[in-house]
């Protein structure tokens, strides 16, 4: 938590005791609400209940490091030799952009049990020269795979491609501090007249399920999430109705809405903000798109740059609505890129917070995403899926809305 | 000729000062900063962030500082790969690179000269045209596309050959990658050896050779092509800087852990150490290199003297 080590992740662990004011430079190290009591025993205050903590301890930032080498040898203590690790395997080697190698941990606890004994990580960008290392056989799993083979794959993998559910939102954040999309009903109106069974089958070719809600389905201590109630409408009746908003709100086809939307460069995005152009247009939106590559697209939306309409995407760091509902409080403007300021939205969420009933809180949060639906400061588009090549040399693979895939449960048949 | 290569190397000093003060304010002047990713940053976060790489210091401290660091010859942390210095992850992968840019010029000199000098020999006959129509192929197929293809052929269908990684340097992970580096130069090499070739042979001193009756081999070989070449040395001086500061293609698509990628990367995730390292890298070969040729010139031009 130390501010010093400016670790990317410090916030998620925010629900402990001062860590919050230890991260801002404020309270020293010392002061944070975690105790070893014993050998054996670590007690962690928090500051309030927090529901989905257990989840929170299972992201990366709950994993424990051994304190006297991190002593030792400061920020090398991740290198090869220097770390000291009490998981199934330990860093043998890690050349950047080449491999990290692990070997089986001999001291772990259940190291009997584990039968991979080195695993090989492969870093590679291109998702298509993936697919060929895969095919011959250099790679046993590849946690991507090339969006625009998708047919090739299902046709010629068959059980070796695998898309499973993914703990993740692709939306279009609107600017609801500028008008008019500051007006719900022209914010509800291009929301209804998206079809996004059609992006989700036809462009991402099936890796993507069409999202009517903000907090994917399946999600942990929730129960199904605020589905929009259009969702089930036919495409006519939805155009037909947003028509109806969109004049109610003063545009029609003598006064035309015009409405830019940004995106980070790429051939799926671009494809995906061509097609909901389109499907725009019969509203009589003039749509201009504006493409800019990650690090320009993401400044904007941080800085509260201008625009209208933008593309983001969000992966769950927890497997808990609140880790998406959070986005939009008004109080957490790094995340909230639609600039939504709603009281009621605000108390809710704390009130969420506050619960220890996990089926109040269920409801309440519930309550939340209706209100996130029925203002849309963000437009849910797709779920995200995650992609997988996995060759049937090996055992034990599990498809999980988390994607995680540890080796430890895994073999290779020979 | 020392001398003059030491006073070429002190003349590069202001150059490399220009560049390294361009490159610095360029690529700041790119709207984002390192931290600008897709997963958003809690604002404290960035605030500890900025301050950690001292960041929010005003642009000329940053500069000053940059500039004090690299005459100690540190290149900085880098912003997106943190665990790892700029000069941990160049002095990682040039060893890389330089294998497998320095394999690939071999290859094309000794490929393209030697292709380039046959189709002279045989001006305008079935072989002067089989050599050049490869030639065209070589330089219009880009590599992006040339790498697949390959791979698909000699890793999947004939299963010759590793499909990518790099193998710790395993000669067979090396072929493909190579050879894909290599073709464009080949194309090019041969084409320039085969048009001052082509001039050479016409010229009055190998006609003088071929009066006194030396063998044909001597006169091409000897006469006609040491003096073919000046326009080859001239062309690899840039193109072995480029080829051994590594290629972003073939890295990226054959898995390669070499440099080329880290300047497109550096320049996306606007890691400003990295992209300033890897400007730095890149000068550097330029100047030498071109040193190297102007060098070479004299050894295979008589008329060039340096020691004036």
């Amino acid at each position: 938590m130390s501010p010093v080590a400016a670790a990317k992740y410090a916030n998620v662990l925010y629900p402990i005791v001062n860590a919050a004011e230890i991260h801002g430079g404020a309270l020293p190290t010392s002061e944070l609400g975690v105790v070893a009591l014993d050998d054996r025993t670590l007690e962690i205050t928090l500051e309030a209940p927090t529901p989905f903590f257990l989840e929170l301890l299972t992201h990366q930032t709950g994993l424990p490091v051994h304190r006297p080498s991190v002593e030792a040898h400061g920020p090398d203590f991740v290198r090869p030799g220097n770390m000291v690790s009490n998981g199934a395997y330990v860093l043998a080697d890690f050349v950047p952009n080449a491999q990290v190698k692990l070997t089986k941990n001999p001291e772990f606890h259940a190291a009997e049990e584990v039968r991979i004994d080195t695993v090989y990580f492969y870093p590679t960008e291109d998702r298509s020269a993936a697919l060929r290392r895969f095919q011959a056989g250099e790679l046993h799993s590849n946690n991507d795979a090339p969006v625009e083979q998708v047919a090739w794959m299902k046709e010629n993998l068959g059980a070796r491609f695998r898309v499973a559910p993914y703990l993740g939102n692709y939306y279009y954040a609107v600017n609801t501090g500028k008008p008019p999309f500051d007006d719900p009903r022209v914010r509800m109106a291009l929301s209804m007249a998206i079809d996004r069974e059609f992006i989700a089958e036809e462009i991402w070719g099936g890796t993507m399920v069409a999202g009517y809600s903000f907090v994917p389905p399946g999600t942990a201590n929730y129960g199904a999430p605020a589905i929009a109630d259009y969702h089930d409408q036919g495409m006519i009746d939805r155009e037909d109705a947003a028509v109806a908003l969109l004049a109610e709100a003063g545009f029609g086809p003598d006064n035309p809405l015009a409405v830019e939307i940004r995106f980070n460069t790429s051939e799926n995005h671009k494809n995906t903000a061509l097609a909901i152009a389109d499907m725009w247009q019969p509203l009589g939106v003039e749509v201009t798109l504006l493409n800019s590559d990650t690090a320009t697209h993401y400044a904007i939306l941080r800085d509260k740059g201008d625009f209208d309409v933008a593309r983001a995407g969000w992966i769950a760091d927890y497997n808990d609505p609140q880790n998406f509902l959070f986005m939009v409080e008004s109080d957490n403007p790094g995340f909230n890129y639609a600039n939504y300021a709603n009281p009621e939205y605000d108390a809710l969420m704390d009130r969420a917070a506050a619960e220890t009933d996990l089926e109040v809180r269920a409801r309440i949060l519930f309550e939340a995403e209706s209100l996130f639906m029925r203002d849309l400061p963000f437009i849910p588009l797709m779920y995200y899926g995650s992609l997988s090549l996995v060759s049937d040399k090996l055992e034990g693979w599990q498809d999980n809305i988390q994607n995680v895939h540890a080796t430890r449960w895994m073999a290779i048949r020979e | 000729m020392l001398s003059y290569a030491l006073r070429r190397l002190v003349g590069a000093i202001p150059t490399l000062f220009i560049i390294v003060t361009v490159a610095f304010f360029l690529i700041r002047v790119a709207p984002g900063g390192p931290f600008h990713l897709e997963r958003p940053l809690d604002p404290q976060v960035m605030e500890n962030l900025l301050k950690v790489y001292h960041l929010d210091k005003p642009l000329w401290q940053q500069y000053l500082l940059y500039l004090e660091n690299l005459l100690r010859g540190d290149l900085g942390p880098s912003f997106i790969y943190r665990d790892f210095s700029v000069g941990d992850l160049l002095g990682s992968g040039l060893p890389v690179s330089l294998q497998l840019g320095g394999s690939a010029l071999l290859l094309a000199f000794f490929l393209g000269t030697g292709l380039g000098s046959l189709a002279a020999l045989y001006q305008n006959r079935p072989g002067d045209y089989g050599v050049m129509a490869v030639a065209m192929i070589g330089i219009t197929i880009p590599n992006f596309v040339m790498a697949p293809v390959l791979t698909l052929v000699f890793a999947l269908y004939l299963d010759w050959l590793p499909a990518g990684g790099w193998g710790e340097g395993a000669l067979a992970h090396k072929l493909l990658p190579v050879f894909t580096l290599a073709l464009p130069q080949i194309a090019v090499i041969a084409r320039l050896t085969r048009g001052s070739m082509i001039e050479a042979l016409r010229s009055n001193h190998v006609r003088t050779a071929r009066a006194y009756g030396l063998p044909g081999h001597v006169v091409v070989i000897v006469h006609a092509l040491r003096g073919a070449l000046v326009p080859v040395v001239s062309y690899l001086g840039p193109a072995a800087a480029a080829l051994i500061t590594g290629s972003v293609v073939i890295e990226t698509i054959f898995g390669i852990p070499g440099v080329g990628r880290y300047f497109v990367q550096g320049a996306l995730n606007r890691d400003y150490t990295l992209v300033m390292g890897t400007v730095v890298m890149i000068a550097g070969f330029v100047v030498v290199f071109n040193l190297l040729v102007d060098l070479v010139y004299a050894l295979i031009d008589p008329r060039v003297r340096y020691d004036r």
